[in-house]
This record gives structure tokens, C-alpha cells and sequence, in this order.
């Protein structure tokens, strides 16, 4: 369970860290408690997985990663544990996840992959095609971002 | 960019220091000033190349239910049904994709319950019935760091 003061941290930390020399001291400062609470609690929190990744989030369209494609794959049950192996070995691979099927949905297992150029994410795909051996799939560019924000957490709306 | 912004880039993806002085930390890593080291996130952020600095967390961890979610929507419409979907604050993703199910937005609410509700409120406002909910079976791998070379 988490305590009130988790909370509160949750909330300085899911938004943007000082640039000043002792962040952590000025988010103790603003919370009343100490500099070192506040470095323990964070160290706990990347412990238990609650923060999954403690650094920054870049834009990777401005970094030169321009072609993103979520390929989505069909892959025969029995064979969804053998398959995501092999694609979580491929770097251009960010996000590898199983979701369910609907009628009008057969596509089970998704990727996101990412290159500098289409024809490059291209090639990518048809590598994992051939490593995996699975060629019922479709690549789905985003072709406008509508939103695209970090998460805020324990906002009382 | 230049080649302390890429160093430092590839430096502070992931387990930034925790101590009292991480910039004074990461400055020693790159030879170069605490200064300069605060210097250059800041000028990263401003220009749109890093988007923030803080903790990334596992909203299931937070007890949060997170899911994706697509929906076939009528090419004169996207504006209208956009706007719909996007004043929902969780709704932290939103792209248009070159599928019949076009639209594809990400939904993090405090339980299931709130997102099935809010998909049946999509659902009457927007008079679209084809909408899929496909939240997580399996986490095979996420790793959102970037080898950032030009």
C-alpha cells in the first residue's frame, strides 16, 4: 500500500526534477522532510518496479528516430511464448506485448519498432518474419499524433 | 547535436543518480561542469529534444488499470471524435493509423470500471459502436531507451 508521503513524492517526481545542483533537496524542502527520504523512497520505488525507468523521456521523432511502426502480428497460440523470444531480441524492438483477439481483430502479439527510415523498418520486419516464421501480420503507421502527454497520478479532478 | 548533448543523452535515460549531486556525478562521467552538464538538459528541453526528467512508473504498480484501445472512425470525423476522446485525462496517447481501426489512443484510468465507462460514454457521443479494448496479456519486453547517434 502507499502512504500518504508516497504519494506526494509520486507527484514532484512524475513531474520534471529541479535543474538545480540538489534536486532532491529542493523536493524535501517543498514536502518538509529530508533529502535523504526523499532519495530512499525513490531508490525503493525503482526496487519494486512501481518507477520502471528513473531518466528522461525524449522525443524520438527529434532524436532521428522518424519511422515508428506497431507491427502487429498473428501468431498460433501455442507458439505466442517461442515467437515474442525471438522478437525481444531485436533491438529496433521497444515494446513487445500480447493483447486479446476480437472478431474483425486476429492480431495477438504486438511490436513496436523503430528506425530511422521506412524502408529500414521494413527490412527490420521482414528479418523478425524469417526469424520467427509467422507471416500473417500488418505494419500500422501513425500517421498524425493527437495527444501524446505523461501520465498524472493521484490528481484529484 | 553536438557530442556532449548525445553523450549525455544516452547517460540519463535511465538510472539517473540518485544522490545529492547527479549532475556533479554525470559531469564527472563527461569531463565536463556541473554547469554545463544543467546547461545543456535545459537546452535539450527547450528544444523539444528531451520531453521531461522524473520517474516513468508502472501505472499497474499504482494500482491504475491501463489499456489500448482503437476505433473505426469516419475520415470527416477525426477532429470531432478526437476531441471527444482526448479531454479525457487519461487518455495519454492518441495517433491516427493507416487502418481501418484508425484511431488508436491509450486509456489509464484508477479501475476498469472507469474505462469501461468512459468508452461507453465515446460509444453515445460519437454514435460509433467499433471500438476494441485490447489491454495487456502478457509484457514480453518494454525498453524505451534510445541509442541517440546523429
Amino acid at each position: 500500500m502507499l502512504s500518504s508521503l508516497d504519494i506526494s513524492i509520486i507527484r514532484k517526481i512524475q513531474e520534471d526534477l529541479p535543474l538545480v545542483p540538489e534536486p532532491y533537496k529542493a523536493i524535501a524542502e517543498e514536502l518538509g522532510i529530508t533529502e535523504k527520504e526523499v532519495i530512499n523512497k525513490i531508490q525503493g520505488f525503482c526496487k519494486s518496479g512501481i518507477i520502471r525507468r528513473f531518466g528522461t523521456t525524449l522525443n524520438h521523432r527529434n532524436v532521428g528516430f522518424k519511422a515508428n511502426s506497431m507491427v502487429v502480428w498473428k501468431v498460433p497460440e501455442a507458439r505466442i511464448k517461442d515467437v515474442s523470444k525471438i522478437m525481444i531480441l531485436f533491438s529496433q524492438v521497444s515494446h513487445c506485448y500480447q493483447r486479446p483477439t476480437f472478431q474483425g481483430w486476429p492480431y495477438n502479439v504486438f511490436t513496436m519498432v523503430h528506425a530511422e527510415t521506412k524502408q529500414e523498418c521494413e527490412k527490420i520486419v521482414k528479418e523478425i518474419e524469417s526469424a520467427v516464421n509467422v507471416n500473417e501480420y500488418e505494419m500500422l503507421y501513425s500517421t498524425a499524433e493527437l495527444k501524446k502527454v505523461s501520465m498524472k497520478y493521484f490528481i484529484e479532478e | 547535436m553536438e557530442g556532449n548533448s548525445k553523450d549525455l543523452l544516452n547517460l540519463i535515460q535511465s538510472n539517473f543518480p540518485l544522490e545529492s549531486r547527479p549532475f556533479l556525478k554525470i559531469a564527472k562521467q563527461l569531463n565536463i561542469s556541473e554547469k554545463q552538464v544543467i546547461d545543456i538538459i535545459k537546452e535539450l528541453k527547450s528544444n523539444g529534444y528531451i520531453k521531461r526528467l522524473g520517474g516513468i512508473f508502472d501505472s499497474r504498480k499504482l494500482g491504475y488499470y491501463s489499456t489500448l484501445c482503437a476505433i473505426k472512425v469516419p475520415l470527416d470525423r477525426i477532429d470531432e471524435v478526437a476531441k471527444i476522446i482526448n479531454c479525457y485525462n487519461g487518455v495519454t496517447h492518441n495517433y491516427i493509423r493507416n487502418h481501418s481501426y484508425n484511431m488508436w489512443f491509450t486509456v489509464i484510468a484508477p479501475s476498469v470500471e472507469e474505462v469501461k465507462k468512459f468508452l461507453n460514454h465515446i460509444k453515445i457521443k460519437t454514435d460509433i459502436e467499433d471500438i476494441i479494448e485490447l489491454p495487456m496479456v502478457n509484457l514480453f519486453k518494454i525498453n524505451v531507451i534510445f541509442n541517440v547517434k546523429e
